[in-house]
């Protein structure tokens, strides 16, 4: 991003306006298309679609009115809620009140900085990147908790507290195992993490060792966590509190919420792509730069996109976890867990420091292994069930 | 020794838990929907579908109602109102209204049990839903219309004879339950 703009500023297309001043009108541009060409409608569909998945996994329709197999119904639950009124509680801080959705949505937004959609289209390739990822995911809690304080409204509070405390504590095991990978690649850039990989399955960081398969799944649950994504939702739990949070907040702020929660999955789905699925890594194909760049876009989209799908499956199965039960999982469970992963994957770089092809290899067998158990549960369960298969995605 | 254990058994049992959940709604996922798309994308109308005896929404066949006002006495919560007027010149009686009330009717099927002719019936119609109350009274009477009066010795105008005999057979089902043939003895 910055050698394009650097080569623009060479070739003198702007001549006579200071550097900054190109840097950051190309910064706002990147941001602006960001967020309206790939971010909004990726959000929007993800609404979408979680509400179809989640509708045919409990034997529903779900939404499939607006437009073909509803489809745009995420347009005009956008559309209702900017005509709806803007309320702001009498009795709330009010500057706080207004302010707290944008700081969520800029700590949902600014990740995307990061985010490496193929080996050129990537905004920043950061040497600390995936820090840089963690730090600015870490601002969503001060924006869930300045909803909860200035909303005063003890549901808002009650709901901005958990929050704060949930994503607090699973930073932890996210980090770690975060750092089992940062380790073993010796690198926090994106990037650089992504070309220590390869295209094919037991090149992946997932297969490394069996340290690392532990630890994709320790941060892809405590990734759901931070993300206060279902079982861990606790922070806005209907039953008990109304809505949390975002009790008090209607129209567009109440949506920027929900937007923030919805592209948050997806950031959650491109980063466990980004460690451990091997990125945009696509096989070789000779010198034909734009079909690579197509390719390693789709590639890694669809990676991510499985895991947001994953994400969607774990809201419609597991029910939700009690506070003390969310608490005791964290610091029992997953943290002593994630210092093993750890550790493992240190002895097992002292013992192989160029890492252990066969071992890759077992855990990647090891891997098809468990999705063929799987499927063979699944068949179990549909031979043993009334409703007739219907295979068709549509109706 | 036994903390460890049941600490390592917590997490193998959450793991094949979760593992084995995850195939049941997986498997849910690829099954058909049993939700009924109401009311457009089903194959028939729902009306159509419902017995004979269901209690809809109360109808009148204005050609037979004899004005007994039978009806209007006997509904408990006096959602139809009768309205009968005399010609002074020809002594003809007319209906000047006959509304009733949908918002208040309870569907009890008094009024269709009492009514000789069984002019007064419930329809297999149940979708009321409009944007103003006033829109549920039915007015069955536009513009003042004579009684039906039965004749001695049966109807001889078929399309009258018609109407009285589906009457006639909407109460031997509906309204006497106690005599053979009729909804009773359907029931068992």
């Amino acid at each position: 991003m910055q050698a394009f703009v650097d080569q623009l500023i060479q070739q003198g297309y702007f001549q006579g306006t200071p550097k900054e001043l190109v840097y950051a009108g190309a910064m706002l541009l990147a941001a602006f298309a960001v967020l309206s060409f790939f971010v909004a409608p990726l959000a929007g569909i993800t609404s979408w679609l979680e509400r179809r998945v989640w509708a045919r996994m409990q034997s529903r329709v779900g939404p499939n009115r607006v437009g073909p197999q509803g489809i745009l119904q995420w347009l005009a639950d956008g559309i209702k809620n900017l005509l709806k009124e803007d309320l702001i509680p009498a009795a709330a801080d009010k500057k706080l009140f207004a302010l707290a959705p944008y700081v969520v949505f800029v700590g949902f937004l600014a990740t995307f900085v990061v985010i490496p959609f193929g080996s050129r289209l990537v905004v920043a390739d950061l040497n600390i990147g995936i820090l840089y990822l963690l730090a600015v995911t870490s601002l969503v809690v001060v924006g869930i908790l300045m909803a909860g304080w200035s909303s005063n409204n003890k549901w808002s509070l009650l709901g901005g507290m958990r929050s704060a405390a949930q994503i607090v504590s699973y930073e932890i095991p996210a980090g770690l195992a975060v750092l089992t990978v940062i380790m073993v690649a010796g690198t926090m850039s994106t990037q650089g993490i992504i070309k220590g990989q390869g295209w094919a399955p037991w090149d992946w960081y997932l297969f490394y060792n069996p340290f690392t398969f532990v630890a994709f799944l320790l941060y892809f649950t405590a990734a759901l966590a931070e993300g206060n994504r279902t079982p861990f939702d606790i922070p806005e739990a209907e039953s008990e509190l109304v809505a949390g949070y975002v009790t008090e907040y209607s129209g567009m702020r109440f949506l920027f919420f929900f937007f923030a929660e919805w592209g948050n999955l997806y950031v959650i789905g491109a980063v466990a792509a980004t460690l451990f699925l091997g990125g945009w890594q696509i096989p070789p194909i000779g010198d034909r730069p734009v079909l690579t760049a197509i390719l390693q876009f789709v590639i890694f989209f669809l990676k991510a996109y499985f895991w947001v799908f994953v994400a969607m499956w774990v809201r419609g199965t597991l029910p939700r976890v009690r506070v003390d039960q969310l608490m005791s999982l964290c610091w029992k469970y997953m943290v002593p867990l994630s210092f093993i992963c750890l550790l493992g994957t240190a002895a097992w770089m002292v013992i192989w420091p160029q890492g252990n092809r066969a071992a890759s290899i077992a855990m990647f067998l090891l891997g098809v292994a468990i999705l063929i158990f799987f499927f063979k549960r699944v068949s179990f369960q549909i031979r043993h069930a009334r409703p007739e298969l219907y295979l068709k995605p549509y109706i | 020794m036994r903390a460890f254990s049941a600490y390592i058994r917590n997490i193998f049992e959450t793991v094949t838990t979760i593992f084995e959940g995850m195939a049941i709604t997986f498997s849910h996922f690829v099954r058909r929907p049993i939700t009924i798309q109401y009311p457009d994308r089903i194959e028939k109308r729902v009306q159509e579908t419902l017995p004979r005896r269901y209690r809809g929404i109360l109808e009148v066949d204005m050609d037979i109602c004899t004005g007994c006002l039978a009806c209007e006495r006997v509904c408990p919560i006096t959602c139809i109102t009768i309205g009968i007027e005399a010609d002074k010149a020809t002594k003809q009686r007319n209906f000047t209204h006959f509304d009733i009330d949908i918002c208040k009717c309870m569907y009890c099927g008094l009024c269709a049990e009492v009514c000789p002719t069984g002019s007064i019936r419930h329809s297999q119609e149940f979708e009321g839903a409009c944007y103003n109350p006033a829109g549920l009274v039915r007015h069955f009477v536009t513009e003042p219309a004579p009684l039906y009066k039965p004749k001695k010795g049966g109807e001889t105008d078929p399309k009258m004879a018609q109407k009285v005999d589906i009457g006639l057979k909407y109460l031997d089902e509906f309204a006497t339950p106690e005599k053979p043939g009729g909804s009773g003895a359907e029931e068992g």
